[in-house]
Order: C-alpha cells, then sequence, then structure tokens
C-alpha cells in the first residue's frame, strides 16, 4: 500500500511530524508528550474521529488514540519486520471427489486476521479456504477465482452478466457445482438474474455469503460455506440457489429458490427467507440433504441445453406505491425514456386514484407496467376491488406471486429481448425460472 | 515482615493483580438491555459452535486452539428481559455506555491514571464460548497510576473497560450451556505492574483497589460481582495466570501455594536433567493392556471392560518416585498429568505407577503390565480407562505434560481452589489474539468530560477512613468497616445529628446487621430510614441503645412494622427517670429483709430484678447509678432508724 494512501485519514499536524521523523505506517514509535510516554506500533486511523489523533497500537495488543499537539514528539524506535507466512495445508488431491469451482465477487467467506496491524485480509484461494475450513476438504475439490471484489450494494446488471458468464463457462467446462461468494444485501437480485440468465443448467448455482464477517470465531461464514459446498457437490437440484443458515443456531442451512429467495433481516443469520413457495431443501453440515419440494429441476450431465441469456436492460424501474405519492415520479419515467416499471403496489395490486392517468401514458408510450404487492406474502389479484378493474384495463400486467425484486430483474431480463408489448406480458405472466407459483400453497 | 520479605526476594517473586469489577450501570456497555441476573425461566435456546481465527502470521492463538480441540458445541439460554440480539451476536453492538465509560474514568482519575485521549475498543479472542461473538469487547481507558502500599506503591498498567462474558450454567463432555443475561454487563479492569512483592501485599492492594472502585457507589455488590486474577512468578519459573479468586483472604495462601509448586516443579526438572531425561524419549506411544489386566480384580477395570472400553497405558522413562512427589497440599506432580488427561481426554483420571499397587491392582497385575511394556524400575506408567479415542488424547496430552516438566514450570492459566491450591486451567493465552472493534466508532476523550467527572469526585477511601477515626473517634477497625459495608454514607447522615455516639451509630449499622446476617435473618428489609428513626428515638430518650438488636431483628421478620410500633409491641418504649426511681422503690421495699443482711452486697440482687423489667428501656448505666444511689439512701435511713 502506497504511504500517502495509508496516511490518508491522518490530520496535517500528524502527517508532517511523521514524515519529519521519517515514520511509516507499521514502524515502532515513541509518542512523548508533557508528561505522557507511549511505546508502540504505528497504525491507519479509522475514517471517523480525531484525524490528529494517532492510533498505536501497544505490546499488549491494545490500540490507543493520543492527540497530537505541536509539541508532541513522536520518535522511530525501528521498522517492523512482517513476513506473511502462506498456508500449511496443502491440498489433498482424490479424483474421486466432486470438482466445485467458486466464483469470487466481493465480501469475504473466509478472512484472515492479522494481528499486528489489526487487518483482515480475505482469502479465497483453495488452499487458504481448506486452511480455514478444513471441512471442505472431505467435500470436494474446489478452484477458485476472485472475479470481482465489489461491495454488494454496488452490483449492478453489468457485473450480473459477466458472473452469469464466468458460471456458464464453468457448467461446459464440466464442474459438478458452482459457489458464488457474494454480499449478502443484494445477493437476492443476482439469485435472480442469474437464474434467468442461465437456462437449463444441468448443475447446482449456489450463492452464499455471511451476516457475521468471516474474521470472527462465531462467523456464519464456515457453515454457509461448507452447506453451499455440499450442495453444489451433490443435490439433486439443478437451480440457482442461495444457500444460508436455517435459523440462528449452526446446525444446518437452507436453500432458497434464486427467484424466491429475499433478504428479510439486517443483521440476523436467517435473514433469508423464502417468498410464496417452500425452500428447495435443509443441508447439514454432515453432508445430508433433505429435499423440501419436488418440485425442481433434476441434476443432470447433458450441456447441450444448457443456454446463455445474459442481457438485461437497466431502464427499468420499481416504484413503492405510498398513500400520497404523487404521479410525477411515473411522468418522470416515461420522460427519461425508461423501458419499464415494475409497480410495488398495496395490498391485491392497487395504486392511488391519481396515479391511473400517468401509468395508462406509460404503457400507451409503450413502457410495460408490471404490478407486484408490497405485502411480499400472497399473489397480485386486480379483479376483486374496483381500482384493480381499473389498471388491468389502462394494461397493467399482473406480477402474479413474483416477489418485487425477482419482478424487476424479470422485465429487466424481458426487456433486453423484446420490447413488444404483447411478447413482454407474454413472459412476464408465464413461469421461466420458477418465480411464479401457480398455485399458492398454505404455508405455516 | 521482613523475614519474609527476604524469603520472596530470594525467590524471586513477581505478583501483577487484575481486578474485574461489574459496574451497575442502567443498561450494559454495548446493548441497552438492563444488567440484571434472572434466575428462573423457560428460557429459548440456541447453539452454536466457534472456531479459531487464525493470523496472518499462520498461528492461531493456543488457548483458542485448545478450545477448539475440545470440540465443544455451545447452547445459550435466551431471558427475554435481560438479552438482545447483541448478545446473541446477531446485531452488531450499540454505542458505547457513555455511564460506563465516565465509570471508568473516575476510577481512572482516582487512580491518578492518564486516561487515552481516544478510546480503541477492540476484540479479543476467547474461544470457550463465554462470548457469543468468539471475542471479548475490551478498551484501554486510561494508563499508569499507582496504588499505594505499606511495602511501597505499586502501579497501575493499564485500566480497560469490556464486556462481562455469558455465564456458564453447566457443561458436560460436549457441550456448554451459558445463559446471556451476564453477557455485556460493563466491567472495569484493572491489571497491576508485577511489582507486588509479597502474599500479604497482594491482598492489601486488591482490597485497596475494591474500597476505591466502591468508592464511586456505581459498581455491583454480591457474589461474583469482582474477581481477582493473579499473574505469579519467581526466577526461573514462568508466569503462571490463576483466574478467578473471589475471597481476597485467599489471596496470600494461593501466592504461597504458587511459590510451594514452582519450586517444586524446578525440583523435578532438575532430577530429570541429573536422570539425563530427554524430551524426544517421552514417546507418547499408547499401549493397550487391556488383555494384560483380564484377571485383575480391580474393580474399576472390570467395570470399564463390561462397558465396552479398555484400559491404555503411556511409559514415562526415567520418571520413577516423581509423579507421587507433592508439589502443593494434597497435590501431587501426578494430579498436573491427571488434570490434562480429564481435560483433554474426558476420562475420570489416571493411575500412576508410584501410587500402585492400588486402585485393586495387585503387584502381580503390576509386574506383568511392567513386563508386558517393557517398563525399566527407573520408569514410571501413567494408565487410563474408557474408550480408546478418549484414552488416546488424555495420554498424549498426559506425555506432553510430562515433556514440559524438563522446562520446568509451563506458562498456563490456573484456576483457584477454595483451599488455595490451584487446578490446571487451559494454556496461557497468546500476546497475538486482538484486533479492532470495526462496528464501533473511536471514542474521544475531551477536557469537558474530564473536567465534569473531576467535578464529582469522591474521597479516596483512604481518606474517609482516616477522618472516621480523626473527626468521630472510630477503631480503625470499625471505620474499615464502615467502608466495606457500604454504609458510610448512611453513618454520615446519622452521625452529623448524633455526633456524640458515633461509635454505636457505627457498630450498629455493620457488626449489628452482620451478626443478624449471620443469624441468617433478611437483614434486607431493615430500611436505612428505619434506622435512621432508631437513633432519632434513642437521641429522644424513648428507646434505649440496649434494644437495638431486639428491635432490628423484630424489623427483618416483620418487614411493614415501623420502628415505633415495634418499639411499643416489643415493649421498649423508654422510660422516664421517675419512673424507673418509682420501680426501684418498689423493688427495695420488697427486699428490705435482705438489704438489713447483707448492706450494700444487696445490689447485685437488685439489679438483677430492677434490669428484668428495665432492660431495653433506659440505659443500664443510669439504672446503676439509681439504684446504687437509692440504695445508699435506705441504707443511711436503715443506719438513722
Amino acid at each position: 500500500m502506497e504511504l500517502s494512501e495509508e496516511l490518508s485519514h491522518y490530520g496535517e499536524l500528524v502527517k508532517k511530524k511523521l514524515s519529519e521523523a521519517g515514520i511509516v505506517i507499521g514502524d515502532r514509535v515513541r509518542v512523548i508528550d508533557d508528561t505522557r510516554v507511549y511505546e508502540g506500533i504505528l497504525m491507519p486511523r479509522p475514517i471517523l474521529g480525531d484525524e490528529n489523533a494517532i492510533v498505536i497500537k501497544l505490546p499488549n495488543g491494545y490500540n490507543i488514540g493520543i492527540k497530537i499537539r505541536e509539541g508532541t514528539r513522536i520518535e522511530k524506535i525501528s521498522k517492523v519486520k512482517h513476513e506473511l507466512k502462506t498456508s500449511i495445508i496443502k491440498e489433498k488431491t482424490a479424483n474421486n471427489k466432486p470438482k466445485v469451482y467458486i466464483i469470487g465477487t466481493g465480501g469475504t467467506i473466509a478472512s484472515r486476521v492479522d494481528y499486528l496491524t489489526g487487518a483482515v485480509y480475505p482469502a479465497l484461494t483453495p488452499e487458504d479456504l481448506y486452511e480455514l475450513i478444513p471441512e471442505l476438504n472431505d467435500i470436494a475439490i474446489l478452484e477458485t477465482e476472485q472475479l470481482f471484489n465489489i461491495f454488494s450494494e454496488d452490483m449492478n446488471p453489468q457485473i450480473w452478466c459477466k458472473i452469469a458468464e464466468k458460471a456458464y463457462e464453468k457448467i461446459m467446462e464440466g464442474y459438478d457445482g458452482i459457489v458464488i461468494p457474494h454480499g449478502t444485501d443484494t445477493m437476492g437480485y443476482t439469485a435472480a438474474a442469474l437464474s434467468f440468465a442461465i437456462r437449463n443448467t444441468p448443475i447446482p448455482i449456489i450463492l452464499t455469503g455471511a451476516q457475521r464477517s468471516s474474521d470472527r470465531p462465531s462467523t456464519d461464514a464456515a457453515l454457509n460455506m461448507i452447506c453451499s459446498t455440499i450442495a453444489a457437490s451433490k443435490a439433486p437440484f439443478a437451480e440457482v440457489a442461495v444457500v444460508m443458515h436455517s435459523t440462528s443456531d449452526d446446525e444446518s442451512c437452507t436453500a432458497h429458490r434464486g427467484t424466491k429467495v429475499r433478504k428479510c433481516h439486517t443483521s440476523r443469520r436467517d435473514t433469508f427467507k423464502t417468498i410464496n413457495g417452500k425452500p428447495l431443501a435443509k443441508i447439514k453440515p454432515n453432508g445430508e440433504i433433505i429435499m423440501q419440494t419436488n418440485d425442481y429441476n433434476p441434476r443432470g450431465k447433458d450441456i447441450s441445453k444448457v443456454n446463455l441469456e445474459a442481457k438485461f436492460d437497466d431502464k427499468v424501474a420499481l416504484i413503492k406505491v405510498y398513500p400520497g405519492i404523487s404521479d410525477e415520479i411515473i411522468h418522470y419515467l416515461i420522460d427519461r425514456g425508461y423501458h419499464g416499471i415494475v409497480i410495488e403496489g398495496t395490498g391485491l395490486g392497487h395504486v392511488p386514484q391519481n396515479m391511473i392517468e400517468a401509468l395508462r401514458r406509460a404503457v400507451e408510450n409503450g413502457i410495460p407496467v408490471v404490478m407486484t404487492s408490497q405485502c411480499l406474502w400472497g399473489r397480485i389479484n386486480m379483479n376483486v376491488y374496483r381500482r384493480g378493474v381499473e389498471l388491468l384495463r389502462i394494461g397493467v400486467i399482473p406480477g402474479e406471486d413474483m416477489i418485487p425484486e425477482t419482478a424487476l430483474v424479470k422485465l429487466m431480463w424481458t426487456l433486453a429481448k423484446t420490447r413488444d408489448m404483447k411478447e413482454v406480458r407474454e413472459i412476464m405472466t408465464t413461469n421461466i425460472a420458477g418465480e411464479i407459483n401457480v398455485r399458492s400453497h398454505y404455508e405455516v | 515482615m521482613n523475614e519474609n520479605l527476604n524469603y520472596y526476594e530470594k525467590v524471586g517473586l513477581k505478583v501483577g493483580l487484575e481486578v474485574h469489577q461489574q459496574i451497575n450501570t442502567k443498561q450494559k456497555l454495548f446493548c441497552k438491555c438492563p444488567t440484571i441476573m434472572v434466575e428462573n425461566g423457560n428460557f429459548k435456546t440456541i447453539k452454536r459452535f466457534l472456531r479459531p481465527s487464525k493470523s496472518e502470521l499462520g498461528e492461531v492463538d493456543p488457548a483458542a486452539l485448545f478450545e477448539y480441540m475440545k470440540h465443544k458445541e455451545y447452547i445459550y439460554e435466551i431471558p427475554e428481559e435481560a438479552s438482545c440480539l447483541v448478545e446473541l451476536d446477531e446485531e452488531p453492538p450499540h454505542e458505547l455506555n457513555q455511564e460506563a465509560l465516565e465509570v471508568a474514568l473516575m476510577v481512572a482519575l482516582m487512580l491518578k491514571s492518564n486516561p487515552v485521549d481516544e478510546v480503541h475498543v477492540m476484540r479479543k479472542v476467547v474461544i470457550d464460548g463465554s462470548n457469543t461473538t468468539g471475542f471479548q469487547r475490551t478498551a484501554i481507558i486510561a494508563m499508569g497510576g499507582y496504588v499505594n502500599d505499606e511495602e511501597g506503591n505499586v502501579e497501575i498498567k493499564t485500566l480497560c473497560l469490556e464486556e462481562e462474558a455469558a455465564r456458564k450454567i453447566a457443561e458436560t463432555e460436549d457441550k456448554v450451556i451459558y445463559r446471556l443475561d451476564r453477557l455485556g454487563i460493563p466491567l472495569i479492569e484493572i491489571a497491576t505492574a508485577p511489582t507486588i512483592k509479597t502474599p500479604q501485599q497482594a491482598r492489601r492492594v486488591a482490597l485497596r483497589i475494591g474500597r476505591i472502585l466502591r468508592a464511586t457507589g456505581m459498581v455491583k455488590r454480591g457474589l461474583g460481582t469482582i474477581r481477582q486474577d493473579l499473574n505469579i512468578s519467581i526466577s526461573n519459573g514462568a508466569r503462571v495466570e490463576i483466574k478467578g479468586v473471589q475471597d481476597l483472604n485467599l489471596i496470600p495462601k494461593i501466592v504461597e501455594y504458587e511459590v510451594q509448586r514452582q519450586l517444586k516443579l524446578l525440583e523435578i526438572r532438575d532430577e530429570l536433567i541429573r536422570r539425563g531425561v530427554k524430551a524426544e524419549e517421552l514417546e507418547s506411544q499408547i499401549i493397550d493392556i487391556t488383555e494384560i489386566l483380564k484377571e485383575s480384580k480391580s474393580k474399576l477395570i472390570r467395570k470399564t471392560v463390561m462397558e465396552g472400553g479398555g484400559v491404555y497405558a503411556v511409559k514415562l522413562r526415567k520418571f520413577k518416585g516423581l509423579l507421587g512427589m507433592e508439589i502443593q497440599p494434597n497435590r501431587r506432580f501426578g494430579t498436573e498429568l491427571s488434570e490434562r488427561a480429564k481435560l483433554m481426554g474426558g476420562v475420570e483420571g489416571i493411575i500412576h505407577s508410584d501410587e500402585l499397587p492400588g486402585y485393586g491392582i495387585s503387584q502381580e497385575d503390576l509386574n506383568k503390565i511392567m513386563k508386558y511394556m517393557d517398563v525399566k524400575d527407573e520408569d514410571a506408567i501413567v494408565i487410563v480407562c474408557g474408550k480408546y479415542e478418549n484414552c488416546k488424547r488424555a495420554l498424549e496430552a498426559v506425555v506432553q505434560r510430562a515433556r514440559e516438566a524438563l522446562i520446568g514450570v509451563p506458562e498456563e492459566t490456573r484456576a483457584a481452589n477454595d483451599d488455595g491450591t490451584t487446578r490446571y486451567s487451559r494454556p496461557m493465552p497468546g500476546a497475538a489474539r486482538m484486533y479492532p472493534e470495526t462496528d464501533i466508532r473511536p471514542i474521544p476523550i475531551t477536557e469537558d468530560i474530564l473536567n465534569k467527572i473531576k467535578s464529582k469526585l469522591p474521597e479516596d477511601p483512604e481518606e474517609t477512613i482516616r477522618r472516621y477515626i480523626v473527626k468521630y473517634g472510630l477503631s480503625r477497625k470499625l471505620a474499615e468497616e464502615l467502608i466495606d459495608s457500604d454504609r458510610g454514607k448512611l453513618f454520615e447522615e446519622i452521625v452529623a445529628k448524633w455526633s456524640e455516639n458515633a461509635t454505636l451509630i457505627a457498630s450498629t449499622i455493620t457488626y449489628t446487621i452482620n451478626s443478624l446476617k449471620n443469624k441468617g435473618l433478611p437483614v434486607e428489609n431493615i430500611k436505612e430510614e428505619s434506622l435512621k428513626k432508631i437513633f432519632d428515638l434513642i437521641s429522644r430518650g424513648e428507646m434505649a441503645k440496649e434494644a437495638i438488636p431486639e428491635v432490628l431483628e423484630y424489623i427483618t421478620v416483620n418487614p411493614n412494622v415501623d420502628v415505633e410500633e415495634a418499639v411499643k409491641i416489643l415493649g421498649k418504649g423508654g422510660i422516664s427517670i421517675e419512673e424507673l426511681e418509682k420501680i426501684v422503690r418498689e423493688e427495695i421495699d420488697k427486699a428490705k429483709d435482705v438489704i438489713r443482711e447483707r448492706g450494700m452486697k444487696a445490689m447485685g440482687l437488685l439489679m438483677g430484678r430492677i434490669m428484668g423489667i428495665v432492660r431495653g428501656r433506659i440505659d443500664g448505666k443510669i439504672v446503676n447509678e439509681t439504684v446504687k444511689r437509692m440504695l445508699e439512701e435506705e441504707l443511711k435511713s436503715l443506719k438513722q432508724s
């Protein structure tokens, strides 16, 4: 790392004193002010806080912040040697184990802590993974690739395409399964995108992540990674799925169908839920896979039918309706040349009266409008109340029991194929990748 | 004392102290849960595992690895009223509790310790399950300062604010049950430099720190709310950390016994070197001797075999006689091997050759084993019973400990027993187990906060004790008792109105209450208001001070009765001098014959009778004076007539 970058959160006074003394991050230093003397290793400064307080790591491992004033002296004691040891466990080669390909996208499913500096480094080589999660050794032969390193919230349709292309390539190369570690915030969107982009996958494509960072002993990443690798290796289903903790316990994970899954809690391990359907399976770290439904695409060997349709039209908006919402927002989208609108309506699929005209204008301008519900649970039905009937009459497409995010991704995918209103309606109301269940099952 | 000091100076004793004190804040350190314990209820539970984090340096902390090797599953009980998602490690920590920070700063200033300018919360890896996260959040608040002591001032190294661990409810071979109520209660940790020189000094320093903490009026009281750890070493020995000492009076004994233990271990090391033992000769080759012992009459072995287990042994070359050597009262070197075996293998214990024949194993059995294992006369063997996997782990741990004997004293963490001896608990945690808690921003300590705290800094408890002695004439013991009972404030309130009876007030609110407590009475029913009332009544002559214990006892058992009523019910309402004189007159009249016969010697008899009537209603001294005066008058008038 560049010196300037490491010192970037320090103030001018500190920078001046450090450069005068020839001190860089990681050096052992002595800080002397009127009454106090501290010795320790100079650390980078966190973004927040007093930029003229320097952070040093004391020999006992603690960090403290010391305010630097004009009269404070900072002396260099020594340069710290910092050698990185490489992994010690070597991959065990056994040809009869399934082969799983891991596509890193960012976030860290496994990481190492540098206790000297407190920095956390992602670990994604197979050797690192075997060392940090030794159980993986018994499950599969892993190959890894860090395709991206971006935050979940910075994902976008272009990146979905790159991930889909890479997954397609690996399917064609004959892997038994694919695991994609991914930040949890938008994992549901990526799961839906891959579900549409890769048609007829013969193998499971598993997205997984962590709600507790992988540097901590209590991380959920280890169990999630173990269960994901098990699913990729030998699950009977060949679908895109999110595999994460079933409950708050470290006991099992649940595989959720990529088009029916949603992040439902800001921080809990069991944040992902299947909405309007049954999860695919429960997976235990001992290798057991308990299917929760009979309705799934079975795993196969035939790669001749696999089709990559990785194109998304990003001129699509998702609008949540609320009491008092103005129609301006719809007019804005039309005027700005948007290609499609997904509405997260109230209840069975409603909007206030004042939006009707704007939506009519959208449809008349060749912009498909798809209705979903902010209830999340349940199906759209616009025949029950008059407002619904009005919306149907102007040409709003009922999104059935799709969750709004999936409807958004599907409309992006559809509009990349066709702008024909009839075709769009046809695709949007037909089940492509498990996103629509025509029967609503009673769930407890 | 000097002789003592010389002895400990010679062995190079160094003791460092760590005092952990729970703070009585309204909310926990990193969430808004109350700091209460929940004793009963049907708790929901969660099940978790922890993994050691590996550092970039490729190291795993030895203590962390040790816990992981035990393959434990952790069950957490979730009392709803005292835990939330933060304790469950299902929600990031909230901001650091400001109230707790202020208490910590207050203690820092009392110890003349320098607060840091910016507090950085760290994660200290602890994977015994006592923290759901696998680490304890801890931060240095201040450094430096000192505790004064008659054998020299002891420097304070650090003052930290940290979160209390979950409390352990039960433990079995493969799981530990914790309850989450205690997790996250703020804790102040004060660590001294290892410059304490004698066992008694260790106790005094702990006491002094405890008093300073209590002087804030903001710490929790009761069992387990304050704990001390001792770091003890001698020359050529090693730093041994003894955790969880609750009774201050046990500290000197623990230090003495640890010195003894380390000296003995050094003796053993020297003997092993003399015998030419090499670490590489101590192989953990485990031998199955179940078949050899199939004829044995030992009940233990028969039972093991019947349950499908086996009997396994290792040879410790040239260790004969050393396993039986006593290193602490009633604890032998063999005990140390046994503790490792129990912890690592889950076996019930070990049998070693220094205690054989025994346990039903006969000389004949022993001979057979020795022959089979090719054991020489100078060797020792260790035997364990049970499942092979367990025995293997147990015996490997035994050999490991035997190898460590060649270095002398292994660095380790031990736990205190009630008699002052200690038992093994785990290896010493490495230094490299700390990294920043990135979920919490650095917290500045501003001049404003420090000034605010300086303005309400409590009096140093040493100063308070001195004041009680000088101003109120209390004995040192009574003054200290007041401080340690936390009733100093109450004492000062009462004594302000009634200073001539300071000693009575002090002893009432300490000794008298303690003796009721020792009788098993619920003294928590005695309200401060009741105590104030009692002294009010006494000062107005409406109750005699002799009645204090009886009235207090009555109140503990009948908490709804107020003091005045209690006095009335017990018939302890005070009587006037006139009333007393009337009673004395009556008694003198009744005893005229005796008085005529025995003169002043009738005093005892009269006092006895009169006190029987007035005890607890008027000062005994007044009774005595009145009876004496009236008896003299009676005798004078008898003479005249």
